[in-house]
């Protein structure tokens, strides 16, 4: 890890509340490296889907698994890691909820969101076994919030398949 | 801030104001509630206003989903009304808006109920 790299790290219990938690406190890093409101939106979106993904699927809702949350900010962009102790997953095996035969599934989008909210996404093996997903957001540039105040990056949502 | 539920008549329609976030836990699951007692009064037109719900997450729309299958299960229709800005842009992101009908007016919204 550079020297410059600030590193936060928490380990959540599998519960419903700790998917407030983990986003409350990405938010307050987000808000404190400068993103304005819709990025620190999107920021806590995505960490609020990977807990939950964690929680539901990765975990399964076993409250003897652990759910561990940890933020890097580096020079240019905010990592977030999202780990469980679940069985792991293969990306390619969420099925895309934009599928015609998938629009009336009453779950499976927060991979989905987490693409389009953030910067960068993926999902490697993690070392409990479980999955991590690996997301990050590109700093905003210093003292350059846009104009609109809404941060460095368009208002609208990306949109990937 | 948790999701809060009132509802009124409205002729046939029953309209359900909603405030707050429809998110995992409390949220998701008091928006079932509501929607599975208003079904089970057999009241099965139903408008979600949702001008003060700011705040929906994967959970949140997988529940406005399911009952809007359980509504369309009865014969029934769930239609949404007032969406905020982050809603809308949920909604279109995922598609959704092509499942639900959408309206911006009341009047406009209780008239277009079958």
């Amino acid at each position: 890890m550079a020297s410059d790299t600030k590193h936060l790290e928490i380990t959540l219990e599998t519960q419903v509340e700790s998917v407030n938690l983990a986003e409350e406190m990405c938010l307050r890093v987000a808000e404190a490296a400068g993103f304005g409101e819709d990025e620190c939106y999107r920021i806590g979106m995505s960490v609020r889907e990977g807990v939950i993904n964690a929680f539901h699927y990765g975990n399964q809702e076993c409250p003897e698994k652990k759910i561990h949350l940890a933020v890097d900010l580096t020079a240019d962009k905010m990592i977030i890691h999202v780990l469980d102790e679940g069985a792991g997953f293969k990306l390619a095996d969420v099925p895309d909820p934009l599928a015609e035969e998938n629009l009336l599934s009453t779950s499976g989008r927060g991979i989905f969101l987490m693409r389009a909210f953030m910067d960068e996404f993926n999902v490697v093996p993690g070392r409990t076994g479980g999955a991590e997903i690996v997301m990050s957001k590109k700093l905003p540039a210093p003292g350059g919030t846009s104009a609109n105040g809404q941060g460095g990056q368009s208002a609208a949502p990306h949109q990937e398949a | 801030m948790s999701l809060h539920a009132t509802h009124r008549e409205a002729g046939q329609v029953t309209v359900v104001e909603l405030s707050g976030r429809i998110t995992l836990g409390d949220g998701s699951a008091l928006l079932r509630k509501t929607i599975r007692g208003l079904l089970e009064d057999q009241r099965k037109m139903i408008l979600l206003n949702l001008a003060d719900v700011d705040y929906i997450d994967s959970a949140g729309i997988g529940e406005l989903v399911s009952g809007f299958i359980a509504v369309r299960n009865q014969s029934g229709e769930l239609k949404l009304l007032h969406l905020t800005k982050k809603v809308r842009d949920l909604l279109q992101i995922t598609k959704l808006f092509t499942v639900f009908d959408v309206f911006s007016d009341e009047g406009t919204a209780l008239r277009s109920f079958g």
